[in-house]
């Protein structure tokens, strides 16, 4: 469990650190370099197992960790600097996130750390200044079936109620290690509430495999075309058309070919790969290692999200097990020359890194920045390999074609999406949880599962997925119709869709790498729009500045982040337009400003708060 | 949702819609014919047949980079960055259009809004691409909100200046220092609107790098970040590259003036 008790943290980050400080920093710096070898490839992992040691990343360790690896010192504080979890100045020793999605909110998140900071005395954002403790806000935790959720120092906390705010308020207070906090605070549901092929999959460690192996890489592809499986992380790329380009792409047998099992799960509201790697982790190391033996990899990694940080030591016993098992390493069940391991990666809390391109910039130390395409990863993935990066669920689905065959799997779901699909339902119903659907149910179909009453609105996939009116309950969930990454948020007509979308809007700029300019500033100014009409100074010019915002931010972005980050106003504005209306107060043009809550720094400053100290609307 | 374009990245088409192809080898651009060799991209044969497509992050001594995006251009109705785009033969490309130039006046006001940029007190003004592409796009004014960034000057160097305040991210340096330089003095830090350059240093200087004003680095920012230190005003405003003649004038092969 990452935890770090070291005074280290009450280091400011200008203050020379004492002799003894820089001894202990070096240390750490070098067990852990030494159990990843200096290798620049592993940056972020050592920067990230660092910091668990040290809470923050002082300067002299990411000059020290420059020099270890001999890259450019800029490399190294670029690297820290994109990733929200990694830090160069000094952090509480208590790091406390309050998971920021709308569900969370919904749930009451924002109150709950509102009382946290009172309770401890300090400011959202800041470390208490005894240094004891930070407490902010971050993207979606991946818990919208059992929010308010928060990270303590990158563990999971969810359920929050006033008591368990309380009571985590007084284990900080009293510095009690985190390892030895009440373990049942930790504990994580898996709330599956529908099952279908894939959660009722009986299958044991090796049957997939040896399934495969009994016919040869060929027979298994010929299955997984037959399956017409499509991609479960978003974009619906057919799963077999991927392996193929990745099996015919030309390599270096010596370093062969990577698989990557996509674990990110950012979107917001999405947690089914969560509980799939919590209950069904060796179907999904074993859907690797089929893609593994179907491309003629011998290197695969699983990129996990830093939000799920507590899954990686029971990942870590699956592996092992299946080492032991001969289902991973040299010769995989006694077949000569099927070569074959997994590494975990973990992630620092990067919703971009997710996309493909970035992730694998990122598993290669770097920051998560899209690459562009052509070559597409393919041909030109991990390290210059050739690459498949292949969601979760998708994975897992992949043991099923190999053992039942392509043929019943196609038999499930609509014509152009088979099979089945994982929901990740949260918001307002009876049952949140993961509600696995066959392809071609309705929205209707899955809210009367769920026990919604009432619903106003239903986002499907995620913050960059779409927003669904009463109209189109009656759609299918199918790649030709509604299509999902998985999450399925529900509002019932007590909430106020604007604040959805500006939720949303306010987490792609949040999120936005920062790489191309439309998305950089097109995001960052649509925020501001979105501030503005929801602080009363909107007006109808405004309306026409979104959207053209929203064009150029579609049109030119770089990666979907960008390409998607004006749907949930293009949607709002389509369908639920009297939440912006009541918003539009003014006809003609309006200033974002308030001239006399500009004043307001000046008046904390001077501690004055008397008539004169204020300009009032018919002054202004 | 538009779905007149397929999100770049969400799609694959076959790869050898860009493998290299041996056959008639021209497109149409904004109606014209466009001859290109296999492996060049729309940006690149547009330029050597004489059409200028907008551009500030690429560079002909380097590989496309990708993130200005004012490259845009229209293929078959479906955007791409034409600087990282490979020609194909028969594709329909639309750059000089309505649409097109509109988007780009909109990026181009972003970079103006996210940075800090007083034209009439830089030294590069006259010589600066930003304010060049403006120039061509006719902006009166940035438009949008100024975001008036906090982005302290760095002086510490004896001879070579550096003004975060007008930094539009082409990562030239970045990319000079390291491909060319064998240096990484440059690079970014953070993320979203609040990414900024950094230089290789623990004290964050630049006096404490390693850079020399001699560097590819030092002399590549098309913008007014990295500039040599008494060398102001040696040619007048009025009398510099951009005053004189339009940037897509000058920015095509036979014509490059840098
Ligand atoms: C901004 C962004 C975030 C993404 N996040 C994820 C993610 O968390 N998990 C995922 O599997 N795919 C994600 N994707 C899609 C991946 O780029 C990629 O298409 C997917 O991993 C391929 O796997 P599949 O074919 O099995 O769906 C994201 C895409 C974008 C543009
Ligand atoms: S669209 Fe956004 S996230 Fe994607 S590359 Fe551009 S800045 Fe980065
Ligand atoms: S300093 Fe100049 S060259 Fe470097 S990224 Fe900024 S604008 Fe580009
Ligand atoms: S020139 Fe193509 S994106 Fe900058």
């Amino acid at each position: 469990m990452p935890d770090s008790q070291t005074p280290n943290s009450q280091q400011s980050a200008l203050r020379e650190p004492t002799a003894e400080q820089r001894r202990h920093w070096r240390l750490v710096v070098e067990g852990v370099i030494a159990k990843h070898g200096a290798r620049p490839e592993q940056l972020l992992q050592i920067l990230i197992e660092i910091q668990e040691e040290l809470s923050w990343l002082p300067l002299k360790v990411v000059t020290d960790v420059a020099e270890r690896l001999s890259i450019s010192r800029a490399r190294v504080e670029g690297v820290v600097g994109f990733y929200s979890f990694l830090h160069t100045r000094p952090n509480g020793r208590f790091r406390v996130l309050f998971s920021n999605n709308i569900i969370d909110r919904m749930l009451g998140s924002q109150t709950m750390m509102d009382e946290m900071c009172r309770k401890l005395w300090l400011q959202p954002g800041k470390m208490s200044e005894d240094g004891l403790v930070s407490i902010g806000p971050t993207s979606c935790t991946g818990m919208g079936d059992q929010g308010p959720a928060l990270l303590v120092n990158g563990m999971t906390i969810t359920k929050l109620t006033h008591q368990r705010v309380n009571l985590i308020s007084e284990l900080i207070r009293k510095d009690t290690p985190l390892a030895q906090w009440p373990q049942d605070l930790f504990a994580v549901d898996d709330n599956i509430q529908r099952k279908d092929i894939l959660l009722n999959s009986a299958l044991k460690p090796g049957d997939a495999l040896r399934a495969a192996l009994a016919n040869g890489p060929d027979a298994l592809m010929e299955e997984m075309k037959k399956s017409k499986l499509r991609g479960r992380g978003g974009a619906g790329f057919t799963t077999a058309q991927k392996w193929d380009f990745c099996r015919q792409a030309p390599v270096d047998e010596a370093l062969g070919r990577v698989v990557v099992c996509n674990a990110d799960e950012g979107e917001p509201g999405t947690f089914k790969d969560r509980v799939l790697l919590t209950r069904y982790a060796d179907l999904v190391f074993e859907g690797m290692t089929l893609a593994a033996y179907a491309i003629g990899a011998k290197k695969g990694f699983l990129y996990l999200r830093g939000e799920y940080r507590y899954l990686l030591a029971p990942l870590q016993e699956v592996l092992s097990a299946r080492r032991a098992q001969g289902l991973l390493g040299a010769s995989i069940l006694s077949q000569t020359g099927f070569d074959f391991d997994i590494e975990i990666h973990m992630g620092a809390g990067a919703y971009v890194c997710g996309e493909e391109t970035a992730l694998l910039e990122s598993l290669e130390g770097k920051r998560g920045t899209p690459r562009i395409r052509p070559p597409f990863p393919v041909t030109h993935g991990y390290l210059g390999r050739p690459t498949s990066v292949n969601n979760v669920e998708t994975l897992a689905s992949a043991c099923l074609i190999a053992t039942q065959g392509g043929d019943a799997f196609a038999k499930i779901g609509t014509a152009q999406s088979s099979g089945t699909k994982l929901l990740s339902i949260s918001g307002d119903c009876a049952q949140p949880g993961i509600y696995e659907f066959p392809f071609g149910a309705t929205i209707a179909e899955v809210l009367e599962a769920c026990g919604a009453t009432d619903v106003q609105a239903v986002q499907m996939g995620g913050a960059s997925g779409v927003t669904l009116a009463p109209s189109e309950f009656s759609r299918k969930m199918a790649f030709e119709d509604v299509p999902t990454a998985g999450a399925f948020m529900i509002f019932d007509s007590g909430r106020d869709m604007f604040e959805v979308a500006s939720n949303f809007v306010h987490f792609f700029a949040h999120e936005s790498c920062g790489f191309c300019t439309p998305c950089r500033v097109g995001t960052s100014l649509l925020t501001g729009y979105l501030d503005k009409l929801s602080n009363g100074y909107g007006s109808k010019p405004d309306l026409a500045e979104i959207d053209t915002l929203n064009r150029v931010l579609k049109s030119t972005s770089h990666c979907g982040l960008g390409q998607a980050a004006a749907n949930p106003i293009l949607d709002g504005l389509k369908k639920f337009r009297p939440a912006y209306e009541k918003r539009m107060l003014h006809q003609d043009f309006e200033p974002a400003f308030n001239l006399d809550a500009a004043l307001e720094r000046a008046r904390q400053i001077t501690g004055r708060d008397d008539a004169g100290a204020h300009i009032l609307e018919e002054q202004a | 949702m538009s779905q007149s374009f397929t999100p770049i990245g969400q799609e694959m088409p076959g790869l050898d819609q860009w493998d290299v192809r041996h056959m008639s080898q021209s497109f149409t651009l904004d109606g014209a014919e466009v001859p290109f060799t296999p492996g060049q991209s729309i940006l690149e044969a547009a330029r050597n047949a004489g059409i200028y497509i907008p551009h500030l992050c690429w560079h002909p001594d380097f590989p496309a980079h990708g993130s200005c995006k004012l490259c845009v251009v229209k293929v078959n109705g479906r955007h791409v960055s034409s600087c990282a785009t490979p020609a194909a033969a028969g594709i329909e490309v639309k750059s000089n259009s309505p649409e097109i130039r509109e988007e780009r006046k909109v990026l181009l006001q972003m970079l103006f809004v996210e940075g800090n940029h007083f034209c009439p007190s830089c030294e590069k003004s006259g010589g600066c691409e930003l304010q060049a592409q403006a120039y061509d796009h006719e902006i009166m004014t940035p438009h949008y909100t100024l975001f008036y960034p906090d982005r302290p000057v760095d002086a510490s160097h004896p001879d070579l200046l550096l003004d975060f305040n007008r930094c539009i991210f082409c990562e030239l340096c970045v990319r000079a220092s390291r491909d060319v330089d064998g240096k990484s003095v440059f690079a970014l830090s953070e993320r979203g609107i609040h990414k900024h350059l950094v230089v290789s240093s623990e004290s964050g200087r630049l006096a404490d790098t390693d850079i020399d004003p001699s560097d590819k680095a030092a002399n590549i920012c098309p913008v007014g970040v990295i500039l040599h230190k008494r060398q102001g005003f040696t040619v007048p405003y009025g009398q510099r590259a951009y005053d004189e003649t339009p940037i897509s004038e000058q920015g095509l092969p036979n014509k490059e003036t840098v």
